[in-house]
């Protein structure tokens, strides 16, 4: 197999630059779905009457709906009643659409996480509801949410992937253009390959490190 | 302007033709399914393995699947491989392909992490009263490990149903290349005729989905202990 190197020095720049809008619509997306997420949790954790159905017929249209066709409705779909967004707005919008979900139900599962016992001798000892928080249930919360929070953002990482479908210059946009143009098929994949692999494997490997670093915060496991 | 958007879905055959991309998606995601399932269990038995090399080797083959994008292996297979070796592969094989051997992956960690959080004692106690290795297998491990591996089982279906949507990206006349086509013939009669159409492939996936997550959430609290 013969690599075209020149090919692939020239379009080295295509690719740094849809890498960087991957990167930057990913940020967004992960940011904005936190926020969503967090109040979600809350609104369920609660029980604020009405509000938490909202919220969980929300979680499951989120969770059971591809974001390819998320996608497809609010770029395609929405001009056609009135609502015209740009790609990149379309793009964070479905992703913290499907990110919410996940990112709630994570917030939920830790805070749950945290045993009745600890809480009753919090408010034992004195702790304000504040303090108690602070102190006790985030925590402990926090490292048992921590994987499941990571898994997410990888998760939205390359969910990134399939925004190429609605005009946006990504990685996969840009490869299938390069493809469509100059038949360098295995050259455009291979960079394809690296430019995720350089994306994603380092924010894997970190986040695998702070899940041990945080492993000290769980209590009575 | 948007009611001749909705009369496109009632018109000719366009339902009938949305039911029929549905059909193809639906039969991708089936027979993904089932060979996922079956090998899944294999590379999860495999993966209790006690020698290092096999563990390695099974951990790198899920984390290639974790890592990389399901799109970009699509297109890895379905432009990459054709093209290097030179032969022709349909869409549908392709994401056949792909999704069964993702599905393995995920699936074979599914069942290891089953397999794995069975108390010891029940191998110990099972050896203790002269089961064979398959025995052991057949009458302890296997029934209990089912119960914990269900509920994960169905919710990566459930995955692995949505993320269908995407073989219209490798040329696979599905659901959403219908709903396309749809929308494309109609462009100067029914101009809104894509908030329609995505409108509706988005409830359809919906009603796909839902009973699985449902159905995932029931055993998880009925099997709750």
């Amino acid at each position: 197999m013969n690599i075209n190197w020149e090919f692939v020095l020239t379009s080295l720049p295509l690719y740094e630059k849809a890498a960087w809008l991957t990167l930057k619509l990913a940020l967004w997306g992960i940011l904005s779905s936190l926020l969503l997420g967090l109040f979600c949790s809350v609104i369920l954790y609660s029980k604020v009457k009405g509000l938490d159905r909202v919220v969980r017929g929300y979680i499951e249209l989120s969770r059971n709906t591809p974001l390819l066709i998320q996608l497809f409705f609010l770029y395609y779909g929405l001009p056609k009643i009135g609502i015209t967004l740009s790609e990149q707005v379309c793009a964070i919008i479905g992703l913290t659409f499907l990110g919410g979900s996940y990112m709630a139900e994570a917030f939920r599962g830790g805070i749950e996480s945290v045993s009745k016992s600890q809480i009753e001798s919090g408010l034992s000892i004195g702790l304000s509801k504040m303090q108690l928080v602070r102190h006790v249930i985030l925590p402990q919360a926090f490292s048992v949410t921590l994987p499941s929070l990571g898994a997410n953002c990888i998760f939205l990482l390359k969910e990134t992937s399939i925004v190429g479908a609605i005009a946006l210059p990504d990685l996969m946009h840009v490869t299938q253009d390069l493809i469509g143009m100059y038949y360098q098929t295995f050259e455009s994949l291979l960079m394809l390959v690296v430019a995720y692999l350089i994306l994603i494997l380092p924010l894997s490997l970190f986040l695998s490190w702070l899940e041990r670093r945080v492993r000290y915060a769980e209590f009575g496991n | 302007m948007l009611n001749s958007g909705i009369d496109v879905l009632r018109e000719g055959l366009n339902a009938e033709r949305l039911l029929g991309g549905l059909l193809i998606t639906a039969q991708i995601a089936f027979v993904s399914v089932i060979i996922s399932s079956i090998l899944g269990i294999i590379v999860g038995l495999v993966r209790t393995s006690k020698v290092r090399v096999v563990r390695f080797i099974f951990r790198l083959y899920l984390e290639a699947f974790r890592i990389i994008p399901i799109l970009v292996w699509l297109f890895l297979i379905y432009f990459g491989v054709t093209n290097v070796f030179d032969i022709h592969l349909a869409g549908e094989v392709v994401a056949i392909l792909i999704f069964s051997l993702w599905g393995a992956a995920e699936m074979g960690d599914i069942v290891r992490g089953a397999l794995e959080s069975l108390p010891r004692h029940q191998i110990e106690s099972g050896k203790a009263l002269g089961l064979s290795f398959w025995q052991l297998y057949r009458f302890i491990l296997i029934p209990q490990a089912v119960r914990r591996l269900l509920p994960g089982a169905i919710n990566l279906s459930t995955r692995m149903v949505k993320t269908t949507s995407l073989v219209v990206m490798i040329g696979v006349i599905d659901v959403v290349k219908v709903g396309q086509q749809i929308i494309e013939r109609s462009v100067l009669k029914a101009p809104a005729a894509s908030f329609w159409v995505y409108g509706l492939i988005f409830i359809l996936y919906f009603i796909i989905c839902y009973p699985l997550s449902i159905l995932a959430k029931r055993l998880e609290t009925k099997w709750e202990r």
